[in-house]
C-alpha cells in the first residue's frame, strides 16, 4: 500500500483493438490475469465472436488499399512498426516479465521481435522477384504468374513466445499486402496487447492488423469458419484443433496454414516462403501482337 | 460526323473514323487457324473448287504483257480445261489499261467481265487528274470494272480525306463501271490500318474492296481478308449495301482457296458466296483447281503438263 | 439497363442453306478398345476384387464402348501399397535425372499415338475431334514432356529449401479433359518423385486406360503409376486411406469441400481445383470481333464443360447490342453433332445426367425471367446435345448468373463502369478465372490486378500451356496446377 508520500501508480487497461480503435470487447468479459505469487495483473478482453466478427469487418474494408499499397510503403511501415518496438523496449520486456518470462530471455524476446519486423520490412519489395514467373507459353503470349496476398488472414498466434509468436505471424501476412485478425498468446498476452499500441503510432493503416485476446477454445470454430475470412493460420494447438480449423475451413475452401513445434526464437522462425504461405499465384496472358 | 453540313444527299458521307473498331492480330490469327481446321469433302469439296473457279479474277500485270499474251490468257479464261465439261467460266480477265482493248475483242460475245487496273497502278504515285484519265481511258476501251490503288502514302501520312475524296472522284469517273479500291495492306503493315482504310474506301462508293496489286509482298493473307470481310459486315449493317471482297495475289492453291470460302461463308455468309460479290485476284490458282476437280473425278493424282499455262 | 436484342431487325447474314460442309469423319481404324478393362495395378491389367464391372458409353450415341472395372476399397487398398512398395524400393532410389528420362518417353509415345488417343477421348467423352486432336493430347503430351525436364532440377524451383517427394499421391480427375487432366496430375507426381494412384471419371475412363498400357509399353517400373476406376465410392477410398500422403482432386466444389473436411486432423496434403464462374468482360474499346471469339471460346469450348469457362459475360452497355448480336450471329456458324466429325465445334454433352442438369438450368433461367436465345442449327436425333446458349436480362440475383452450369449456357448482363465491371466479377464464391476485352493497356492490368482469379486472359480466353500455373482463388480451390509452381504440390519444403 502506498505511503502519503508515494505516488500511485496508474494500471494500464488492456483493451482489444480493432479497426484502428482500441474497444473493450462488446461482451463485456474480461479474463484477470494474475502474477507468478496470484497478484492481479490485469483484466483482459474476453472476446467474444462479435468482436472478431467486427475485426473481420474492419480487415476486409481495410484490405484492397493495403494491398494496393506499394511494396516500398508497406516495407516502410513494417520498419516503422520496429522503430516503435524499439523505442518501447523497456515496457515490453516490463510486460513479459510480469507473465512470467525471466529478464534476459524478455530482451531477447522483445529484440528477436524488432528483428523480425526488419526482416519482413526487407522482404516487403523482394518475394515478389523470388517467387513470381515469366512462363514461355507456347503460343504468342505474354505469360506471367505473380503472388497477391490472399486477402484477409485469421490468425491463432502460438501461447508462447507471447510477443514474437505473434509479431513471427503477423509480419509475414501484412507484408505480402494481407490484412490481419489476430488472437493472441491465451497465456502471455500483455505485450501482445501493447504491440498494438505499437502498430497504432507506425502508420499502419486502421484495419489491417487487428489483435483480440481471449480464450483461444471458444475462438477457434469463428476464426475457421467465418465466410469472409480467406485463410486461416493455426500455431501450434493440437491434432483436435488442427482437425476443427480445417473441418471449419472447407466451408469457403479456406487456405490452412499449419504452424507447429516452431523455435519462434530460432532463425528458421522466418523466412519469405511464410509470406507465400498466405499468397495466391494469378496467372496473367495477354496477346503479344500488332 | 464531320462533314454532315457539306453533305447533299446521296453523296458518299465521310465516316466518323473514331467508330472504326480495333483489331487484335493473336485474335485474328486465331480465327484464321479455326477456319483452316475446317475439312471440306467430297461433293461440298467439288461444289467449292467449282466456285472458286467462278470467282477468278484472271489476271496478268505485267511490263512484259503483249496482245498476244492477253489473247492467250482470254482464251484460257472463256476454255479453262474443255475436257472436262460442267465448268464454269472464270469471272474476270484483270489487265493494264492499255490491254483492254485487246481483251474486249477476245473475250467478246462471253459474259467474261474486262477488269482493268488504273490509277497509275500499283504505286498510286501521280496527280488525280492522271488517275482520272487513267480510269476514264480504261473505262472508254471497254472495261466494266476498274481496279485503283488508294494513295497509300497519304493515308500513312495520316491525310484519310485526301484518300476518300480520290476514292470518291474515280468512282465518279468509273461511269457505269464497278470500281474495286485495292489496299495494298502489304504497305499498310497492322490490321487496324486495313480496317480503317476498308472503311474509307467503302464509304466514298467502293463496290469491292481488294487487298492487294501483287506487286508487294505480302499480297492477300486470310488476316487481312478476315479483317476486310469483317468491315464488309459492319458496314453492310450499318448501310444495308453489300460489298464484294477480292484477295489478290498469294493465292495460288485450291486447298488455300477453299479456307477463303470457307471463311467467306462463316463470316458474310451465303449471299457473299457468287462471283458478283467475291472475287479471287490470281493467275496459277485456275489451273490447280482444275487439277483436284480432275483428281476428284479420276482418283488419281495429277500433273502440271496436263494443264494449260497461258 | 439497356435492353438487349437478340437479332437486328434487317441486314442480317445468312448461314443456312447454300454451300454445306459435307461430313468429314474421323477415322477409326486405328483405334483400338479392349471389350473390358481391368485395373492397373503394380504393373499389370488385374480384375476388380469383387467382380464388378460397369459400362462406359459413348454420349454421342449412346452405346457402349467398353465394359470398365469397379474397384473396391481393396483394390484400392492394393493400388496404394503396390505405389507404396515402387515409391520406397524403386522410384524414390532412382535418380532424378532418370526418372526424368522414362517420363520424356512417356510423352514421346503419346505424341507417336495422339491420333488414337484423339479419337478415343471424342468417343468416350463427346468432345469435338478437333479439340482432342488440337488441343487435349497435344497438351498432355507437351505435360508430360515440361515436368520431365523438371526432375533433375527441382532444387532450383525453391531457393533457399532442399525439396524431398510426398510419397503415394492420390489423384482424382474429372470427364471434362480426361487425359489432360491425367496428365496434369501424374506429370508433376512422377517429375517430384513421387508414385501415384490416379482416378479417372466413371464416365471417361478410357484414354486413361489407354495411358495405362502406355505406360506399360514404356517400361516405367511397376506400380509407379496405378489407375483404378469406379465412381464416388472409389474415390473416397483412395481419399481415406492412410497410406496415401496426398490427394489431388479436381472436380466440383461440393466434393473438394468433402475431401477438404475428411482430410482434417490428418497428415494427408492436398491440392483442389473446383468449380468456377468466371466473368469475361468486353469494354467498349475492345477489339469486338476478336472478343466475339473469345466469349464463343470462353463459353463453348469442350460444350462448357470447362470450369474455367467465361460464363458470366459482362458488356459495356454502349456496345452491348452490337457485341450479342455478332455473338448470335457466330453461333449460327458453330456446328453441333458427331464428335468425330473434323467440322463439330461443339460435341456431345458428355452424359445424360450432365444434360438434364443443362436443361434444368434452361428452365430456371426462363423462370427466373431471362430471355434464353439459342442457335438454330440441327441436332442429330440419337445422343446427348445441346444447342449453345445464352440468357440476356438476367442479374447478378439470377441461379443461372451464380451456379455453375457447366454446358454451353451463357449468362450476359451489362455494366456501365470499370468499377461496376469489376465489383459484379468478384462478386461470387469462385475465383478461377477471369478475361478482359480492352485495347488499353492501362486499364487491362488494372483489371486483371482487381480480379480476385487464379487465371486471367487478357484479350483471349481459355488458353493453357504446361508452363502455365492454373488453380483458383476462394471456393475454386487450393495450389496450382502447370508451371514452377505447380511443382509445390507434390514437394515437401525441408530447410
Amino acid at each position: 500500500m502506498a505511503t502519503a508520500a508515494e505516488r500511485v501508480p496508474v494500471a494500464k487497461t488492456y483493451k482489444i483493438y480493432i479497426g484502428g480503435k482500441f474497444p473493450r470487447t462488446e461482451s463485456g468479459r474480461y479474463i484477470a490475469l494474475k502474477g507468478k505469487g496470484d497478484e492481479m495483473l490485469a483484466n483482459v478482453c474476453r472476446s467474444s465472436r462479435k468482436d472478431f466478427r467486427n475485426a473481420v469487418v474492419e480487415a476486409r474494408k481495410a484490405q484492397p488499399g493495403w494491398a494496393r499499397a506499394s511494396a516500398y510503403l508497406r516495407g516502410q511501415i513494417l520498419y516503422r512498426i520496429a522503430e516503435m518496438l524499439e523505442g518501447r523496449r523497456e515496457q515490453f520486456v516490463a510486460e513479459l516479465r510480469l507473465t512470467g518470462t525471466a529478464s534476459r530471455r524478455a530482451e531477447q524476446e522483445v529484440e528477436k521481435s524488432i528483428d523480425r519486423l526488419i526482416y519482413y520490412a526487407g522482404w516487403a519489395d523482394k518475394y515478389q522477384q523470388i517467387f513470381s514467373a515469366v512462363n514461355p507459353v507456347s503460343s504468342s503470349h505474354f505469360n506471367f504468374s505473380m503472388l497477391e496476398p490472399n486477402g484477409v488472414v485469421a490468425l491463432l498466434a502460438p501461447d508462447e513466445p507471447g510477443l514474437l509468436g505473434l509479431v513471427s505471424n503477423l509480419a509475414p501476412a501484412i507484408a505480402g499486402g494481407n490484412t490481419l485478425v489476430a488472437l493472441a498468446s491465451e497465456t502471455n498476452p500483455l505485450s501482445a496487447v501493447s504491440f498494438a499500441e505499437a502498430l497504432h503510432a507506425s502508420d499502419v493503416p486502421a484495419g489491417v492488423v487487428n489483435i483480440l485476446s481471449g480464450y483461444r477454445s471458444e475462438l477457434t470454430e469463428h476464426f475457421a469458419s467465418h465466410m469472409d475470412v480467406n485463410a486461416v493460420v493455426c500455431c501450434e494447438g493440437g491434432r483436435k484443433q488442427q482437425r476443427e480449423v480445417q473441418t471449419r475451413a472447407a466451408d469457403n475452401v479456406k487456405r490452412v496454414v499449419f504452424r507447429t513445434d516452431t523455435d519462434w526464437s530460432g532463425d528458421d522462425a522466418a523466412s519469405p516462403y511464410m509470406i507465400r504461405d498466405t499468397q495466391e499465384v494469378k496467372t496473367t496472358w495477354h496477346p503479344i501482337g500488332v | 460526323m464531320m462533314s454532315s453540313s457539306v453533305v447533299t444527299a446521296g453523296k458518299p458521307r465521310f465516316p466518323d473514323l473514331s467508330r472504326v473498331r480495333a483489331v487484335d492480330e493473336v485474335g485474328v490469327n486465331e480465327r484464321v487457324a479455326r477456319f483452316q481446321s475446317r475439312s471440306i469433302k467430297k461433293a461440298s469439296k467439288i461444289e467449292a473448287l467449282k466456285c472458286v473457279l467462278s470467282m477468278i479474277d484472271l489476271t496478268t500485270l505485267e511490263g512484259q504483257d503483249t496482245p498476244g499474251k492477253v489473247r492467250q490468257l482470254c482464251q484460257k479464261a472463256i476454255h479453262l480445261h474443255d475436257s472436262m465439261p460442267g465448268l464454269p467460266h472464270v469471272a474476270a480477265v484483270c489487265v493494264y489499261p492499255n490491254m483492254v482493248a485487246v481483251a474486249k475483242q477476245a473475250l467478246a460475245g462471253t459474259d467474261i467481265n474486262i477488269a482493268s487496273v488504273a490509277t497509275a497502278f500499283p504505286s498510286g504515285m501521280s496527280s488525280l487528274e492522271l488517275k482520272l484519265d487513267d480510269t476514264r481511258m480504261a473505262v472508254a476501251a471497254g472495261a466494266n470494272e476498274i481496279d485503283m490503288v488508294i494513295s497509300r502514302g497519304a493515308f500513312l501520312a495520316g491525310d484519310y480525306r485526301y484518300v476518300f475524296d480520290e476514292i470518291e472522284a474515280v468512282k465518279e469517273a468509273c461511269g457505269d463501271a464497278h470500281l474495286k479500291v485495292i489496299l495494298e495492306t502489304g504497305e499498310l503493315r497492322t490490321l487496324d490500318r486495313v480496317r480503317r482504310a476498308s472503311v474509307l474506301a467503302m464509304h466514298a462508293g467502293a463496290d469491292f474492296i481488294k487487298t492487294s496489286t501483287g506487286k508487294i509482298q505480302p499480297a492477300a493473307t486470310m488476316q487481312v481478308t478476315l479483317v476486310m470481310l469483317q468491315a464488309i459486315r459492319d458496314f453492310y449493317a450499318e448501310t444495308g449495301r453489300m460489298v464484294g471482297m477480292k484477295p489478290a495475289g498469294g493465292i495460288s492453291n485450291s486447298k488455300l482457296a477453299i479456307h477463303y470460302l470457307v471463311m467467306l461463308r462463316e463470316t458474310l455468309g451465303n449471299a457473299w458466296m457468287t462471283p458478283e460479290w467475291f472475287r479471287f485476284g490470281a493467275s496459277s490458282l485456275a489451273n490447280d483447281v482444275l487439277m483436284q476437280l480432275s483428281k476428284q473425278a479420276t482418283g488419281v493424282y495429277q500433273s502440271a503438263d496436263y494443264f494449260s499455262k497461258d | 439497363m439497356a435492353t438487349l436484342q437478340n437479332t437486328s431487325a434487317e441486314n442480317t447474314l445468312a448461314f443456312t442453306g447454300g454451300w454445306e460442309y459435307d461430313p468429314a469423319p474421323e477415322s477409326t481404324e486405328h483405334v483400338e478398345i479392349a471389350s473390358r478393362y481391368g485395373l492397373f495395378i503394380g504393373g499389370d491389367f488385374v480384375k476388380p476384387e469383387k467382380g464388378r464391372y460397369f459400362d462406359t458409353i459413348n454420349p454421342a450415341t449412346e452405346q457402349k464402348l467398353a465394359r470398365i472395372a469397379q474397384a473396391g476399397a481393396g483394390d484400392v487398398d492394393r493400388a496404394v501399397k503396390a505405389a507404396r512398395k515402387a515409391y520406397a524400393q524403386v522410384w524414390s532410389r532412382m535418380k532424378p535425372a532418370e526418372r526424368g528420362k522414362y517420363i520424356y518417353r512417356i510423352a514421346r509415345m503419346l505424341q507417336e499415338r495422339a491420333r488414337e488417343f484423339a479419337a478415343i477421348e471424342s468417343l468416350d467423352g463427346g468432345k469435338p475431334i478437333r479439340e482432342s486432336r488440337d488441343i487435349d493430347i497435344p497438351l498432355a503430351a507437351a505435360h508430360f514432356f515440361y515436368y520431365a525436364g523438371w526432375a533433375d532440377k527441382l532444387g532450383y524451383a525453391f531457393p533457399g529449401r532442399g525439396v524431398k517427394a510426398l510419397g503415394v499421391a492420390g489423384q482424382i480427375i474429372p470427364w471434362n479433359f480426361p487425359l489432360l487432366m491425367a496428365a496434369w496430375k501424374i506429370a508433376p507426381a512422377l517429375a517430384c518423385g513421387n508414385t501415384v494412384v490416379l482416378k479417372p471419371a466413371e464416365t471417361t475412363p478410357l484414354t486413361a486406360l489407354k495411358l495405362a498400357e502406355l505406360i506399360a509399353d514404356a517400361g516405367l517400373p511397376e506400380g509407379v503409376v496405378n489407375i483404378v476406376t469406379g465412381a464416388g465410392e472409389t474415390g473416397s477410398a483412395i481419399v481415406e486411406h492412410p497410406g496415401v500422403n496426398k490427394i489431388a482432386f479436381t472436380g466440383s466444389t461440393a466434393v473438394g469441400k468433402h475431401i477438404q473436411r475428411s482430410l482434417a486432423g490428418g497428415k494427408k496434403s492436398y491440392t483442389l481445383e473446383l468449380g468456377g464462374k468466371a466473368a469475361n468482360i468486353v469494354f467498349a474499346d475492345a477489339a469486338i470481333d476478336q472478343a466475339v471469339e473469345g466469349i464463343v471460346n470462353g463459353i463453348f469450348f469442350n460444350q462448357g464443360h470447362v470450369c474455367c469457362a467465361g460464363s458470366r459475360l459482362f458488356v459495356q452497355e454502349s456496345v452491348a447490342d452490337e457485341v450479342v448480336e455478332k455473338l448470335a450471329q457466330r453461333m449460327e456458324t458453330l456446328i453441333v453433332g458427331d464428335p468425330l466429325d473434323k467440322n463439330t465445334d461443339i460435341g456431345a454433352i458428355n452424359s445424360k445426367m450432365q444434360l438434364d442438369k443443362i436443361k434444368q438450368y434452361l428452365k430456371l433461367g426462363e423462370a427466373e425471367g431471362g430471355s434464353l436465345h439459342q442457335a438454330s442449327g440441327k441436332l442429330p436425333r440419337k445422343g446427348y446435345w445441346c444447342r449453345p446458349a445464352f440468357f440476356t436480362g438476367v442479374s447478378q440475383s439470377s441461379r443461372v448468373v451464380q451456379e455453375e452450369i457447366f454446358g454451353p449456357v451463357l449468362a450476359i448482363q451489362t455494366f456501365r463502369t470499370f468499377d461496376e465491371a469489376l465489383e459484379k466479377a468478384n462478386n461470387t464464391p469462385y475465383g478461377l478465372s477471369g478475361g478482359v476485352w480492352t485495347d488499353k493497356g492501362a486499364k487491362i492490368f488494372r483489371m486483371t490486378q482487381g480480379l480476385k482469379a487464379g487465371v486471367v486472359w487478357a484479350n483471349t480466353f481459355n488458353k493453357f500451356d504446361p508452363t502455365s500455373p492454373f488453380g483458383g482463388y476462394k471456393e475454386s480451390g487450393v495450389g496450382r496446377e502447370g508451371g514452377l509452381h505447380g511443382l509445390d504440390a507434390y514437394l515437401k519444403l525441408g530447410a
